[in-house]
């Protein structure tokens, strides 16, 4: 009955040796995601999210980046122990990629054809009169009109969240089996982002790609994914149904993040929730939970023993919390004494 | 300031430049109080006589050798390094005054002042700076001064585009705003406020530009067109050593090695200062 | 790209005017050419005839006026040295300035890009550290010192080559070795700047995100995009070579304008000194708008600005 996860991370743990010392970026992540699953990966930037799915395929530069160990099987294969030939062979055919910042994302002196055709041309040894004609599919795809005259044109002579869908449709250009997106809505003003999210959805709902969906944005997160992820200090520190994690969080962290978004109901009459506190120094060694120094329900067990994931008592199957306090009863305690 | 000098030494590059400029100009400053030989002062019993490093301190010795008139090329280096130095630092400077100047005119005034101004050093720039050179030493004659005049004229435009950029993004900035707001004079302005604004850029540029300008100068004086004999000045050595190439090769090596460790150096000093205030610079090159 | 062709095109020829008017004014302000041309001694009354002959007594800008049409049409005057048009005199050596120029500019711009490209992708290694150090090497030195110097050990010493003048390939091999040191050592320095930049670009991760082969990536990415500054560099340094060929090709005694012009300057042939810097004038900003529509097809965004 079960059958293999697409992606499954085990212990996956990155560094980066600098001039003032090593960052630990990734610290000991595992899980797994489902075919057809969407993921949403949520953190602050220097939480690890973005570093992690780019090493898993090689894409962070060796040195200064390091894999200190770990497993990353796709598909049946451990991607850590491909050889370069077949890491490139799977960038783009079967893993695609959509990166923030379509304004920097895009090479300026090619025409958009050229750069959606490159992964055709590569993978699947069209013509370029071949793949000109899926070019121009992939275009009208991703709703860009004019499609056969917008393509000859250079990413200069495109609008923002237009731009984003050229991005989208390379990510795409090959069927990949997983579709990883890294803050690709993050640049992009509201009303576009909403855009590009419906595009998201009806293109998941046409093709039915994994997507793994990376972004410090829960709100994002909320409408897209199926499951999320928060992660902290190069490690995850919550996973689980969408549901479950945004209305029963276990972690004080995601309970802070969900704290700073902006409620409806709450409009006027409350001033948004900051998390007390600087990011981690990933300099040091990890020791404890990351989250410890600038959680308000912190134990002494938090500072120097870090707690693994594991199931959340009393929720729903899959929840996932690492944490040493049990945050409900802080809470309670807290909401008790006014 | 302090910590100018702590990055200094942490960077090499930037410390071996600095400190070979340094030396350089302790040398050309202390020449007179080094015991070295009177530069100009001919022996035809030592004519050419080859370098020798042996009794290195005897009163007799020639280090690097001497000329075809017998005068010690050590001292000829060490004293032609106070005109060769003196004249680029003036050029320099003179053109850095200048350029600085129309620059922050030119970005300030914006409009019409600043098309001119900019036109102009378009077309400047369309003459080759040696050509340029070439025509004005030709029509005012050869000589020191006109020398210098020559190196400012092919220099001024450097500082003057750089500046301008700098002027024209600071112009917007909230203390040039409020100081137009409380009234402040439009001369105030532009010495009080903007003037000291692009004082770093402008010695970035100064640096950069006295090892072109030192280049510069020993080709001129090369060709005959820069400092007249008998001073010595580095390329006018070259220019008479060359002559002598096959029977004393020192006459004319050891004057371009001296050239080139100071345009090393400067260049050297001048890169890691780029770098260390604004690498934004460096496109503008 | 009309307009752009067209405002670039425009831009070249205000140039071309600013020049011959430089030209002008240098020459006619600040030397007195009827001076020039007497033999020292004359009477004042030889002087004033040969002014009007000259028109040199008429207003300045009726003067500027005549010199400009003389001017654009190639008419400098006679040169006093060879009793022939300037401008004929300069344009005979025309031919051995270029070959002399063009040699160094092929042969500098790649052995400087190699040696560039090598820099930045062997970052770290001792490969870019000698790299390094020798284009500061080439960057420091003064050129004509350099021909000296290979002068010297190629041509006194070891006796392979000879010291000067023209015709052969041998006598190309000296004057164009200096004067690709001086361009090579540029354009290494600034490819690999400029490459270590593109190399950090989000889209060159993009690339290799689709799938792309290295070589791909590298060419088609990375080399593409570094190569725009790279060709501003060599407009720049098509004018010092133009330039540096002045000293150059004293130093080798090569027969081209640098050499007659420097020749000129010392007998005071204004005619031919005019003619020599309209002309090298006129090639570099030719040479620039072909840099500038170069630059066009390379970079799309400055063709519709």
């Amino acid at each position: 009955m079960t059958k293999a996860p697409l992606l499954e991370i085990r212990n996956l743990t990155v560094a980066f040796d600098t001039p003032s010392g090593t960052v630990h970026a990734v610290n000991d992540v595992s899980y797994s995601i489902e075919e057809g699953e969407t993921l949403g990966i949520v953190g602050e930037s220097g939480s690890g999210k973005s570093v992690h799915a780019l090493s898993m395929v090689g894409l962070i530069a060796t040195p200064p980046g390091r894999i200190v160990r770990g497993e990353v099987i796709f598909n049946g294969r451990n991607l850590l122990a491909l050889s370069q030939r077949e890491l490139f062979d799977l960038r783009g055919r079967e893993i695609g990629f959509v990166f923030q910042d379509p304004m920097t994302s895009l090479n300026p002196v090619l025409t958009i054809e050229r750069q959606i055709a490159e992964p055709l041309r590569r993978h699947f040894g069209m013509s370029a009169s071949q793949a000109r004609i899926r070019v121009i599919e992939l275009l009208e795809l991703v709703g860009i009109p004019d499609a056969e005259q917008r393509a000859r044109q250079y990413p200069h002579e495109f609008s923002g969240g237009m731009r984003q869908r050229v991005m989208i449709a390379i990510g795409i250009s090959c069927n990949p089996k997983l579709l990883i997106a890294d803050e690709a809505t993050t640049a992009l003003d509201v009303t576009v982002q909403a855009q590009i999210l419906d595009l998201v959805r009806e293109l998941k709902r046409k093709i039915g790609t994994t997507v793994i969906w990376i972004t410090h944005d829960m709100g994002v997160v909320a409408g897209l994914a199926d499951t999320v992820q928060v992660m902290y200090g190069g490690r995850i520190m919550e996973s689980g149904p969408v549901r479950s994690v945004f209305y029963d969080p276990r972690g004080a962290y995601t309970w802070g993040l969900l704290k700073s978004l902006p409620h409806g109901e709450r409009r006027g009459t409350n001033r948004l929730y900051q998390i007390p506190g600087n990011p981690p120094d990933l300099t040091q060694e990890p020791v404890g939970d990351p989250f410890a120094p600038r959680n308000p329900f912190a134990t002494d067990r938090c500072r120097v023993e870090t707690p693994p994931l594991v199931n959340a008592p009393d929720s729903v199957p899959g929840h996932k919390v690492a944490a040493w306090y049990d945050l409900r009863a802080e809470i309670q305690r807290m909401e008790g004494r006014p | 300031m302090k910590s100018f000098l702590l990055a200094l030494l942490k960077s090499r590059s930037g410390l071996f430049g600095f400190v070979l400029v340094l030396v350089f100009i302790l040398a050309a400053l202390l020449a007179p109080y080094l015991g070295l030989p009177v530069p100009t002062r001919s022996s035809l019993v030592a004519r050419m006589t080859a370098p020798t490093w042996t009794g290195l301190f005897s009163p007799g010795a020639h280090p690097l050798g001497t000329d075809e008139l017998g005068r010690d090329i050590l001292s000829r280096i060490i004293y032609g390094s106070r005109l060769t130095l003196t004249i680029a630092a003036t050029a320099v400077v003179l053109g850095g005054i200048v350029g600085t100047l129309l620059g922050i005119v030119a970005g300030y005034y914006r409009g019409m002042v600043d098309r001119v101004l900019m036109r102009i050093v378009d077309i400047q720039l369309a003459l080759p700076l040696m050509l340029l050179a070439l025509l004005v030493i030709a029509a005012l004659g050869p000589s020191t001064s006109n020398l210098i005049v020559v190196l400012a004229l092919t220099s001024w435009l450097r500082y003057a585009r750089i500046i301008r950029g700098q002027v024209l993004a600071l112009r917007e900035r909230e203390f040039i705003l409020s100081a137009h707001a409380i009234g402040a004079s439009t001369w105030r302005i532009m010495i009080k406020h903007l003037l000291p604004n692009v004082m770093t850029p402008a010695l970035v540029i100064a640096t950069l530009e006295l090892a072109r300008i030192i280049i510069m100068d020993a080709a001129l004086s090369f060709l005959g067109l820069g400092v007249q004999p008998p001073n010595p000045s580095w390329g006018r050595m070259l220019a008479d050593g060359r002559v002598y190439i096959s029977t004393a090769w020192w006459i004319v090596t050891f004057p371009g090695i001296a050239i080139l460790i100071t345009v090393l150096s400067v260049n050297l000093l001048g890169d890691w200062m780029r770098d260390y205030f604004d690498p934004k610079l460096r496109t503008s090159r | 790209m009309s307009r752009y062709l067209l405002v670039k095109l425009l831009e070249a020829l205000v140039a071309i005017w600013g020049v011959v008017t430089i030209v002008f004014f240098v020459s006619r302000v600040l030397g007195d050419p009827a001076i020039l041309l007497l033999p020292v001694g004359a009477s004042q009354q030889d002087l004033d005839t040969l002014r009007a002959g000259l028109g040199l007594d008429k207003p300045l800008i009726q003067q500027y006026a005549v010199a400009m049409l003389d001017m654009l049409r190639g008419n400098f005057g006679i040169s006093f040295q060879h009793n022939r048009p300037a401008m004929d005199v300069v344009l005979e050596r025309m031919p051995a300035t270029f070959e002399l120029a063009g040699t160094a500019l092929i042969f500098g711009t790649l052995i400087g890009s190699v040696a560039g490209a090598i820099a930045a992708l062997k970052r770290g290694t001792l490969a870019e550290f000698i790299v390094m150090i020798a284009a500061l090497l080439g960057q420091a030195t003064p050129v004509f010192w350099l021909g000296i110097m290979l002068i010297l050990v190629f041509s006194v010493d070891l006796g392979w080559l000879p010291t000067g003048g023209s015709g052969t390939i041998a006598h190309l091999v000296l004057p164009g070795l200096t004067l690709s040191v001086f361009v090579s050592a540029s354009i290494a320095r600034l490819l690999r700047s400029s490459l270590l930049d593109i190399m950090r670009e989000d889209y060159v991760r993009t690339a290799r995100a689709k799938g792309l082969l290295p070589h791909t990536v590298f060419f088609w990415h990375i080399a593409r995009n570094a190569l725009i500054p790279v060709v501003t560099m060599i407009g720049i340094i098509a004018g010092e070579l133009l330039g540096g060929s002045v000293v150059i090709e004293t130093v080798f005694a090569w027969p081209g304008v640098g050499r007659i012009v420097v020749q000129a300057i010392q007998a005071q042939d204004f005619p031919v000194i005019q003619a020599g810097v309209a002309l090298v004038a006129a090639i570099f900003i030719l040479i620039n708008l072909l840099v500038d529509l170069l630059y066009g097809v390379l970079d799309p965004r400055i063709r519709r600005r």
